[in-house]
């Protein structure tokens, strides 16, 4: 059956250097290398809240065992990779540009390697809640690169279940093979893997779309199609041409669908899943195996250029050693060269977002040649995959004129780098696109520090203002309340008859309070202390205001 | 340095770019050439020299790196544009002056390459017709032009006389047809002019139709190499035919057709490389169109009722003060916020 593709303005054709990593097949890392000294496992994996340390130093560890508790729900869990001692959890470099720390569980492997009790997850019996509880607990998160948490995703949406569930092994990346092996030597798992999804998010088809230069791929995932008997699934080549894989876009060729920014694509029914993730889900569910290890792409300026399964926590460069890293290497890029960054040391951990080690050089990635003005020629805008006009927001965000940045989309700008990689001026376009975002956010943290010190210092204002004049009304309340009383005195003094009358009244008061109800009387005892917490409480409260 | 994403980058350049613009003219040259003499080939000198040396001067003023900008043929392309739009007799200081105010003026003082609100070679065009209207309209006769000696006297000779003048030049089709039309109390039409004046040749002016075929041929070429889109060729020459062919339909004895209009004067040149420059006009596609149908328009209107033969230039500058505007109007919609997406769904 030929399908009816969609297709997406812009986009580039870089040359894709793909073939080099596909000659060996994956190799599982550590039955090829002697086991690393430490394992240095982040914390912080995924997108969301920062999971919790849940061992000590000096504890021992299974592998597979919950070292990070997910921090709240938009946050994963993270395991140990291989059994033995914790050594420390501190602070440690972090795969990424900026080159800060962060806390790790740093492992030293006994040798044994030995795994923690592993069940199949009886996710057909389980309520939807508790499937998306394994599925963070097993530690799932996209592992095309965003490492979105994915117990998220394991989501019909509202409208109670998915039109099309997107697979995506698109892969349009040069360099990274890592989908590309893996649905070649593992379809079945992904085919699977797809068929959880699609029962647990009652998706109507799932289309698994991958580009057509991988036709070993496409061929394997077709056949795993037709031998699993897996219905609603559908395997569809599409044009390679980055960034066929960015979700948006895939979704967009796949189904003509366009999901603005900040919309969720389950409004519009659809749902897109990285074929490694859904392998992942897979693995968790079916076989009770939480997310250690993934494959990973080495590639680049290096003699033998292959995919392996790495642990995450294992240094890069214990990984790049195996390749054969060329002497002219001059850097280590995670990911693929056109969205991918430089890394700070060959020193830090594969985590779960290294898809691709790209190891780089002079030759291979020369520098660029010197910035010139932009000239309008508008190739950005012919490129561009979210139909922006990227030359207007360049100019905007070297103007540092945010705002106007913001009204030519900004936030739609997905990085992608395809204005870059086509400018003729050779501007670093995306660097800009990334300061803006980074300056606009921190002016709406500031924005809202500065809102809720200026909230608080009005309600302050507006307290000690009430309380002024409460103070005042009172002392005008007994100024008269005394003056009452002088009259009162005065007026007794002058009229004694009278004084017969004032007492006959007065005890009449006394009569009519006596027999009104009083409510704190004949209280059991739960109610007394009932009423006494509630008093401590208020007592508390006033304190703080106090304090504030 | 930035060392960030992407890492590598399509071999393209702001030189490749201009050098193909420059590539694209030789055919419209090689037509002026052969029906003009080689004197427009010292005026590209000329003008190349000035355009370069003017731009060097500037960014050695302006502390900028001077070798990288004046390498990237941006001056180069500016200078043919102006030796092009002037007769190609003219005195040689006018084509100096002309350049040097391209580039150091409209150019450099509104801050250089990328920069500029006014297309450089029209802005000179401009006040260069209107400081020296005479000189520069007195373009040479097609085929029997002077010889290069001849012409060379003209360019560098100093002095010139009527006499010498008379003989080796021709008033323009598109001025001829003006002076005609537009003469008191005129009975001229249009068939009557073009009948009885050499300058006309087979479908537009006399040489200068084959000279616009050469633009047409490089401009096309432009188009296939995606260094210019298709939006404002076709709008342009779509409007200008329209205009002329609807006023020549309604009035065929005062207004010219469509063809004249599009092989005389410098609408070929206007459409393919005037109006088709980026940093001065509008850039989306929408835009493109609005942008150089305007030009086309008022281009029309000036030939068919202003006082200059031609109205490229002014047109040009026209629109160009519109661009940012017309750009504001016409932002394509972007990913997913597109009303037919939501429709879709």
């Amino acid at each position: 059956m030929l399908r009816k593709l969609f297709n997406f303005n812009g986009g580039v054709k870089p040359a894709y250097h793909k073939e080099a990593s596909t000659t060996q097949p994956i190799a599982d890392f550590h039955a090829v290398a002697p086991m690393p000294a430490e394992f240095v496992i982040p914390l912080h994996q995924s997108i969301g809240g920062m999971p919790h340390p849940l061992v000590t130093a000096g504890e021992t560890v299974k592998k597979g065992q919950l070292i990070g508790g997910p921090d709240g729900y938009v946050s994963s869990a993270v395991h140990a990779s291989t059994s033995g001692r914790v050594k420390a959890v501190e602070m440690r470099l972090m795969p990424h540009t900026s080159g800060l720390s962060a806390l790790c569980v740093v492992i030293e492997p006994d040798g044994r390697d030995e795994w923690i009790e592993r069940a199949p997850v009886p996710w057909h019996s389980m309520a939807p809640d508790e499937v998306r509880d394994a599925v963070r607990d097993a530690g799932l998160v996209g592992l095309g690169g965003a490492v979105f948490p994915s117990h998220l995703k394991v989501n019909p949406g509202r409208k109670g279940k998915l039109d099309t569930l997107v697979i995506n092994g698109a892969e349009c990346e040069p360099f990274i093979t890592c989908d590309d092996m893996q649905m070649r030597e593992r379809p079945d798992a992904i085919v699977r893997g797809a068929a959880i999804m699609r029962d647990l998010t009652l998706a109507g088809q799932v289309l698994i779309g991958i580009e057509d230069n991988k036709p070993e791929a496409i061929a394997a995932m077709q056949a795993a199609v037709s031998a699993t008997g897996a219905a609603r699934i559908e395997i569809v080549a599409i044009p390679t041409r980055y960034p066929a894989g960015g979700a948006k876009q895939l979704i967009r060729v796949l189904t003509g669908i366009e999901v603005p920014h900040g919309k969720r694509s389950t409004d519009y029914g659809v749902q897109c899943f990285n074929t490694g993730t859904i392998y992942g889900i897979y693995e968790a569910l079916e076989l009770g195996q939480p997310l250690i290890s993934r494959i990973v792409t080495v590639a680049g300026n290096v003699e033998r250029p292959r995919n392996f399964e790495v642990r995450f926590g294992t240094p890069m460069q214990d990984v790049i050693a195996q390749c054969g890293p060329k002497p002219d290497t001059d850097r280590i890029i995670m990911g693929g060269p056109m969205m991918g960054y430089a890394m700070p040391s060959a020193d830090v951990p594969v985590v779960k977002a290294t898809n691709c080690i790209l190891v780089g050089s002079q030759a291979l990635f020369p520098p660029p040649p010197p910035e010139m003005p932009c000239i309008r020629c508008g190739e950005c805008a012919k490129a561009c995959p979210a139909d922006l006009q990227p030359f207007e927001m360049y100019w905007f965000a070297r103007a540092k004129i945010f705002g106007k940045a913001q009204e030519y989309h900004l936030f739609d700008c997905i990085e992608c780098g395809c204005c870059a990689y086509v400018c003729p001026s050779r501007i670093p376009l995306v660097d800009y696109y990334r300061f803006a975002k980074s300056e606009i956010w921190a002016r709406e943290n500031e924005k809202s520090a500065a809102d809720e010190a200026r909230e608080r210092y009005e309600f302050r204002m507006a307290r000690e203002e009430r309380e002024k004049q409460e103070r005042a009304a009172k002392l005008a309340a007994k100024a008269a309340e005394t003056k009452a009383k002088q009259a009162a005195a005065a007026a007794a003094a002058a009229a004694p008859v009278d004084k017969l009358a004032l007492i006959a009244a007065a005890q009449e008061r006394a009569r009519q309070q006596a027999a009104a109800p009083q409510n704190t009387g004949n209280l059991t005892p739960e109610q007394q202390a009932q009423v006494a917490a509630a008093e401590a409480r208020r007592a508390q409260a006033l304190q703080n205001e106090g304090t504030d | 340095m930035l060392d960030n994403s992407p890492y590598f980058r399509q071999p393209a350049s702001v030189r490749s770019v201009m050098l193909r613009v420059l590539l694209a003219l030789l055919p419209g040259i090689a037509a002026y050439v052969w029906f003009f003499g080689a004197a427009i080939l010292v005026q590209i000198a000329l003008a190349s020299v000035a355009a370069l040396a003017g731009e060097a001067a500037v960014l050695a003023l302006r502390d900028k790196p001077v070798w990288l900008f004046v390498s990237d043929g941006s001056a180069l392309v500016t200078a043919w544009l102006v030796a092009l739009s002037l007769p190609p007799i003219t005195p040689w200081w006018m084509v100096v002056v002309a350049t040097l105010i391209a580039i150091v003026v409209v150019k450099h003082l509104y801050g250089g390459l990328g920069q500029n609100p006014f297309n450089p070679a029209m802005a000179a065009f401009c006040i260069m017709i209107v400081a020296y209207p005479q000189l520069m309209s007195q373009w040479p006769a097609a085929g029997h032009h002077a010889s290069f000696a001849a012409q060379w006297q003209l360019i560098f000779g100093g002095a010139r006389t009527l006499v010498e003048l008379d003989a080796v030049t021709m008033a323009t089709a598109l001025d001829t047809l003006r002076t005609a039309l537009h003469a008191a109390e005129s009975k001229a039409t249009v068939a009557g002019v073009l009948g009885s004046q050499p300058t006309f040749g087979t479908f537009g002016g006399r040489g200068w139709e084959w000279v616009a075929a050469g633009y047409l041929l490089g401009g096309l070429w432009l188009i296939q190499q995606r260094i210019i889109t298709w939006h404002i060729p076709v709008a342009f020459v779509a409007t200008l035919a329209l205009a002329a062919g609807l006023a020549n339909f309604i009035a065929p004895d005062r207004h010219a057709g469509a063809m004249l209009h599009l092989f005389a004067g410098g609408a070929m040149l206007g459409a393919f490389f005037i109006a088709t420059d980026p940093v001065s006009g509008a850039t989306t596609p929408r835009g493109k169109l609005v942008y150089a149908a305007g030009i086309a328009l008022i281009t029309w209107i000036i030939r068919a009722f202003g006082a200059y033969p031609d109205g490229i230039a002014f047109a040009t500058l026209l629109m160009n003060i519109c661009a940012p505007l017309i750009d504001l109007y016409t932002q394509p919609p972007v990913f997913g916020h597109k009303t037919d997406a939501a429709a879709r769904t």
